[in-house]
């Protein structure tokens, strides 16, 4: 059990906590279309594929060392 | 489409799933986990996508815009924690054989009866709306494949002729089948788990062949469906969340409410904990699990919009993903689509209510026949095959409560308005689980209090208005409060206006349940198992690796607990288990003897698992006598554990202490070698010293004895001469040498006095007045008359000033020599310099001439005079004295000593 993920892994639970939360949502909800889809639409599958990835990484980062 | 292809598709596919389960549990058997897989765990775990994700998330878009994406992203906010917070509920729940939420809830507080029993009737009350949705997600694909585009369908007329009703005995047997074929006592269901995982893919595969049909068959992706959408106001509405009226609290509640969702619904516990075959898998499915949910939800407003944009108002939002490729003539599309929303119903009536039923028998029917001595006793009644029909009655009833909710209540709303009163219910389970986990002064009552106090308000403000407004008890308490008090309106409680009823029921129900188990839980003691069990519970990794604590003392003839044994689990199971006891300590005394409290908690471990903590606990008391623990005994115990980290600490310090001390001695040491070494050196060159003039005292002695007649006066007396200079050498060596072993032995002056050094200096001179003639040497006094006092041993002064003297007359210039002393006071002290006219001392000699032994040669001057310690014992006066010296020396103009001593002052 390693205290650095864990500490990492916290961190990134409250960054996304903020990120998925009002007031950051606000700047996002626009009646805009960006590439073709709605801004939040965009923003809300950005921030979730972004969350996927980092969490991979932190995962996996560790099981090599 | 018939009815009898729906249908035939429907078995087909069940048929299917069996043999999955089959197979895997027939691996099983053979010792091959398939699910041992983190991508089977991860897939298992979408379980979480039910018929709401699948046909329910759609039409909530229709409403609530964007929102429905919170039940997704809650879930996905956690997994970043599972690394710390599933982990430890899965350690944890694998040491105590946990095998539901309400049995970890009810071990974590002292394997309490009393929660046990509250969990599960919060768990099965506040999941039967769940259950019903999937019921009727089920009924009316059914009824949308046959009968769309004929109309509205019409009621049936009697409840054989009711699609729900068939589709609840379906269910039912379908549960009975997958979910109580045995009795685990880890209530492991490989099959189950498989089949779950099979089902997860199915859904997502579906649910992306409509949403690609749609949004690239009958749009032109995504670019065009989204740009038609703004064009109508009603779609355009959907894109944001200002204008679908989310506000920024709901949308804080929706996500809190399925974040929690995520541990606490009893399927999910089941799957993700209980279903767990190792907590290595945690770590990969903290991604896949959140892809998964992604993958899921990219099609959702796109065929939430298109089904806007084609249908009038007559068409049900929940029903887009059949009916858009029914519209389009794409039936076996829709077929293909159903099968998804099937598996996702399915899936989850299966676990949860397994999940559902185990909590069910174990926290309610098993304490209430053991009380009651229906088990028990001398009953021979096989108590394995009653516990699983107990089980299958518990599924039979929990689906009839679900088919009449649906009927009743659930079909004046839409999927996820009664599924989030479900997320409610789950929530409030929350205080108690995440405070167990990390709250050690949790106690027993807190839980209890919390989760009345929740469970009260949630009921008073969801459930029971949704059955008052479909008619079923009266409506007066929702419009003008309950007893006619207005502060206490169910959708206005004390007051609280314009929250949507869920938001509104969260905030109250988790805000006083919160509230409610911490301050209860300050203000009252724990019980001591309590007080063992949330040590347990927060402190699981003392645990895992190490020895238990027994801190119950407990007694049962081993013969009972044989009985007991048998009885749940039957006779091979329970056998093989005394025999994996048997080899572990190497022995198992006979039927008559007393168990030890070891092997009591081994069988009431394994039985936690069959009927549950709390359970096992009431079985385990009937044959065994407890000897009542005081607490100051539980303290004892825990005392003890306390004082050996204690002492070890104390160790540490020691051995660190041990470490200092060691280097000190070692560098003593390496002391005193140094000192024994420079003591051998000095003997050496003593004897060495000693030698010199005894062999040419010797040498020349013998010359005249032998040589007498031989030998002139002149040649005689010159030999004689060396002889008396060299035994003079020899006299002043061994004087010196006592001289330095008095200094050594004697750091500090014996006599002290006031003495002048001026005249000390005049009397010197005086003394070896001859000495100068003899060499031709001048001496120039100071002239001032005045006493330079200074406090010191007049005999010991003298003989530096002598040293000084004879060193001066030694090195001065062979032919016009020249010695000049000088006294001079400066501050607090006197300066006694005296200054030769000779070579000088070379650079690098200055600082060995203080040391002992040091003689300068020079070709010159030839073999040295002197003994080489002269300067030495002057040093050593002088630093006695608390003085210093010094010398001062150019090349070729001579050498000045310059000694420093405190002036005496009145």
């Amino acid at each position: 059990m390693s205290d650095d993920r864990s500490s990492q892994l916290i961190i990134l639970f409250f960054a996304f906590v903020v990120l998925l939360n009002y007031p950051v949502l606000q700047i996002f909800d626009r009646k805009e279309l960006w590439f073709g889809i709605p801004a939040l639409y965009f923003y809300f599958f950005f921030i979730w594929l972004t969350l996927i990835v980092v969490v991979g990484l932190v995962v996996r980062k560790k099981r090599k060392s | 489409m018939a009815l009898s292809l729906v249908i035939g598709f429907s078995l087909a596919y069940i048929t299917l799933l069996f043999l999955i389960a089959w197979w895997v549990d027939k691996r099983a058997e053979q010792g091959v986990s398939v699910v041992n897989n983190p991508y089977i765990y991860a897939l298992s775990l979408a379980v979480y996508c039910t018929a709401w994700t699948f046909f329910g998330s759609v039409g909530r878009a229709t409403t609530g815009g964007l929102s429905f994406l919170g039940v997704y992203l809650g879930p996905t906010l956690l997994a970043p924690l599972w690394y710390m917070l599933l982990r430890k509920m899965i350690l944890i729940s694998k040491h105590q054989r946990i095998t539901s939420i309400a049995d970890f809830i009810s071990a974590r507080y002292g394997k309490s009866t009393l929660l046990g029993v509250l969990v599960t009737l919060i768990a099965v009350l506040g999941i039967v709306p769940y259950i019903s949705i999937q019921l009727k997600a089920v009924t009316f694909g059914i009824n949308t494949l046959t009968h769309f585009g004929g109309g509205p369908v019409a009621a049936p007329a009697s409840i054989l002729l009711d699609a729900g009703f068939w589709v609840t005995v379906a269910m039912a047997i379908f549960t009975v089948i997958f979910g109580t074929r045995k009795l685990d006592p880890n209530e492991r269901h490989e099959g189950l788990v498989a089949a779950v995982a099979f089902e997860s893919i199915i859904k997502l595969v579906t649910f992306t062949a409509v949403g690609l049909f749609v949004t690239f068959g009958i749009y032109n992706g995504f670019g065009d469906i989204f740009t038609q959408a703004t064009y109508r106001p009603d779609t355009a509405k959907m894109l944001t969340f200002e204008s679908s009226g989310v506000t920024s609290f709901s949308w804080n509640v929706l996500m809190m409410l399925s974040l929690f969702a995520i541990i606490l619904l009893p399927r999910q516990f089941h799957i993700s904990v209980v279903e767990n075959t190792s907590p290595r898998h945690i770590p990969k499915a903290m991604w896949v699990f959140p892809l998964y949910l992604l993958l899921i939800n990219i099609f959702v407003l796109p065929i939430a919009l298109a089904g806007k944009m084609m249908f009038d108002s007559g068409i049900h939002p929940d029903t887009y993903v059949l009916s858009l490729p029914l519209a389009k003539g794409a039936a076996w599309l829709a077929l293909a689509a159903f099968i998804g929303g099937f598996s996702a119903a399915t899936s989850m009536v299966v676990v949860e209510a397994t999940a559902l039923s185990i909590m069910f028998s174990n926290h309610i029917v098993v304490p209430l026949l053991i009380k009651t001595r229906s088990i028990g006793g001398n009953d021979l009644v096989n108590g394995a095959a009653r516990l699983l029909d107990i089980r299958r009655i518990s599924i039979l009833l929990m689906l009839i409560l679900a088919y009449w909710y649906q009927k009743s209540v659930g079909n004046t709303y839409d999927l996820v308005s009664v599924g989030l009163i479900s997320f409610t219910a789950a929530a409030q389970l929350a205080p108690a689980v995440i405070g167990g986990l990390y709250w050690k002064r949790a106690t027993h009552q807190g839980a209890v209090s919390g989760l009345v106090v929740g469970f009260l308000i949630w009921a008073f403000c969801l459930p029971l208005p949704s059955m008052a407004q479909a008619g079923i008890i009266s409506n007066t308490f929702v419009t003008e409060g309950l007893f006619g008090i207005a502060f206490l309106k169910p959708y206005a409680l004390f007051g609280m206006t314009g929250l949507d009823p869920i938001t509104h029921a969260a905030f109250w129900s988790l805000f006083l349940n919160t509230w409610a188990y911490a301050i209860i839980s300050v203000n009252t003691q724990p019980s001591m198992l309590s007080l063992t069990q949330a040590d347990l519970f927060v402190n699981i990794h003392k645990y895992i690796s190490g020895q238990e604590y027994d801190i119950l003392k407990r007694e049962a003839k081993i013969g009972d607990l044989k009985a007991v044994l048998n009885r749940f689990l039957g006779e091979s199971r329970s056998l093989s288990l005394f025999n994996e006891y048997q080899q572990a300590n190497g022995f198992l005394p006979d039927n008559q003897k007393i168990a030890q409290a070891e092997l009591i908690s081994f069988v009431e471990t394994n039985l936690a698992g069959a009927i549950g903590a709390a359970s096992a606990r009431l079985v385990i008391d009937s044959v065994a006598k407890e000897e009542q623990i005081t607490l100051d005994e539980v303290m004892r115990i825990l005392e003890q554990t306390r004082e050996a980290v204690q002492h070890s600490r104390i160790m540490e310090t020691k051995n660190e202490e041990l470490k200092v001390l060691t280097l000190q001695l070692t560098r003593a040491n390496e002391q005193l070698k140094q000192l024994d070494r420079l003591k051998a050196d000095f003997i050496t060159t003593v004897t060495h010293e000693l030698r010199t003039p005894v062999t040419s005292i010797k040498a020349l002695s013998r010359i005249i004895l032998d040589d007498y007649e031989r030998l002139d006066d002149e040649r005689r007396t010159a030999y004689l001469q060396i002889i008396v200079n060299e035994s003079d050498r020899i006299s002043r060596l061994i004087n010196q040498v006592l001289d330095i072993e008095k200094l050594r032995s004697a750091e500090q002056l014996h006599s002290v006095d006031t003495v002048d050094l001026r005249e000390i200096m005049l009397s010197t001179v005086a003394g070896m007045q001859q000495l100068f003639a003899e060499r031709n040497v001048t001496c120039s006094l100071p002239h001032s008359g005045d006493a330079f006092l200074v406090k010191g041993d007049r005999d010991k002064l003298i003989q530096v000033m002598v040293n000084l003297l004879s060193n001066a007359l030694k090195f001065c210039d062979p032919v016009s020599g020249n010695i000049k002393i000088e006294l001079h006071i400066k501050g607090h002290f006197v300066l006694l310099r005296v200054q030769d006219n000779g070579k000088g001392i070379p650079m690098h000699a200055r600082d060995m001439i203080f040391e002992q032994f040091t003689q300068l040669h020079s070709h010159e001057q030839g073999k040295p005079q002197g003994t080489g310690l002269g300067l030495f014992i002057t040093k050593k006066i002088v630093e006695q004295h608390g003085g210093t010296i010094r010398v001062e020396s150019e090349p070729g103009e001579g050498a000045t000593f310059e000694v420093k001593l405190p002036l005496f002052e009145q």
